[in-house]
């Protein structure tokens, strides 16, 4: 009879959570990002529209 | 500035959804692989990610090709945008995929041909981002990007296919039944489920984004033309 020896997953659950981790905080920052600069881009642009208006 | 449309707020919403769905898919529904133990599960957005950064650097050449053609500055911004964005993808892709080898190979890293063609592959993008930094003409960056984006596409088909054509320990899960690289496993039908739905979300977060990111380019070209204006 062969006897077949089943051995269970290694637990590697610390490198899952860390290899997630780093995919949702790496589309987090970038998100972050494109709102960080999309802010910056319309103050910018409302500033330079004051200075439109001034100089008519 | 162009109102945000709908349907790009909608977009936003819908690839929430998937992702969340996704997410779930591949923690709770695909079984846990056998041998390889829960890491294994970031194979599915390892894998996706991967795709979304190739899918954005052939979105860059294409927009090179069109630039080339059209003269239209429009066209550069779409290829910064898609180059910028497949540099964030292939990044979580190396980062996550280097997490995942160091229980399944025991390191963190090795020079094997499909990690140092994805590694050249990165750096090409990255130093396209860096050169047109240092180009002030707007007609010769833009030039430049669309060649640039043409050429550096090569780097492409050479990352996918390097782990089909040369001697390289990085599993091949799709469409082979390699059993050579160290990891290799084969999917079963949970499994092929949430890897497929994981290629689909991810498809729906590159448009998501890259709509995003155009949108932004636009603004700052419109900001750069105010400023021209304003000086002289």
């Amino acid at each position: 009879m062969i006897l077949m020896q089943v051995q269970p997953p290694p637990d590697n659950t610390a490198y899952m959570i860390a290899g997630f981790a780093i995919i949702f905080g790496v589309m987090i920052i970038y998100v972050t990002s494109l709102i960080v600069r999309n802010r910056s881009l319309m103050r910018d642009l409302e500033l330079l529209e004051e200075l439109e208006d001034q100089d008519r | 500035m162009e109102p945000k449309p709908r349907i790009l707020t909608i977009l936003d919403g819908v690839t929430l959804i998937l992702l969340a769905v996704a997410t779930w898919m591949v923690l709770f529904y695909a079984p846990t692989e056998a041998t390889m133990g829960p890491v294994q599960r970031v194979f599915y957005f390892h894998v996706a990610a991967g795709w979304v950064g190739m899918l954005s650097f052939l979105a860059a050449a294409v927009a090179g090709i069109i630039y080339l053609s059209t003269k239209s500055r429009n066209w550069d911004t779409v290829s910064l945008a898609a180059v910028e964005v497949g540099v964030v993808f292939i990044f979580i892709t190396i980062i996550s995929g280097s997490i995942w080898a160091r229980p399944i190979w025991n390191t963190w890293w090795t020079w094997d041909p499909r990690l140092t063609t994805a590694t050249v592959m990165q750096l090409i993008y990255l130093a396209y981002l860096m050169l047109r930094q240092g180009i002030e003409d707007p007609d010769r960056r833009a030039r430049f990007g669309a060649v640039y984006t043409i050429l550096g596409f090569v780097s492409v088909p050479l990352t996918f296919f390097s782990a089909r054509l040369l001697r390289t320990i990085h599993p091949i899960v799709i469409a082979t039944g390699d059993p050579s690289g160290e990891g290799t496993f084969n999917m079963t039908p949970p499994m092929l489920q949430a890897f497929m739905f994981s290629l689909l979300t991810f498809s729906f977060i590159f448009i998501t984004l890259f709509w995003h990111r155009i949108r932004l380019g636009k603004l700052s070209d419109r900001i750069e033309q105010l400023k021209l204006m304003t000086i002289n």
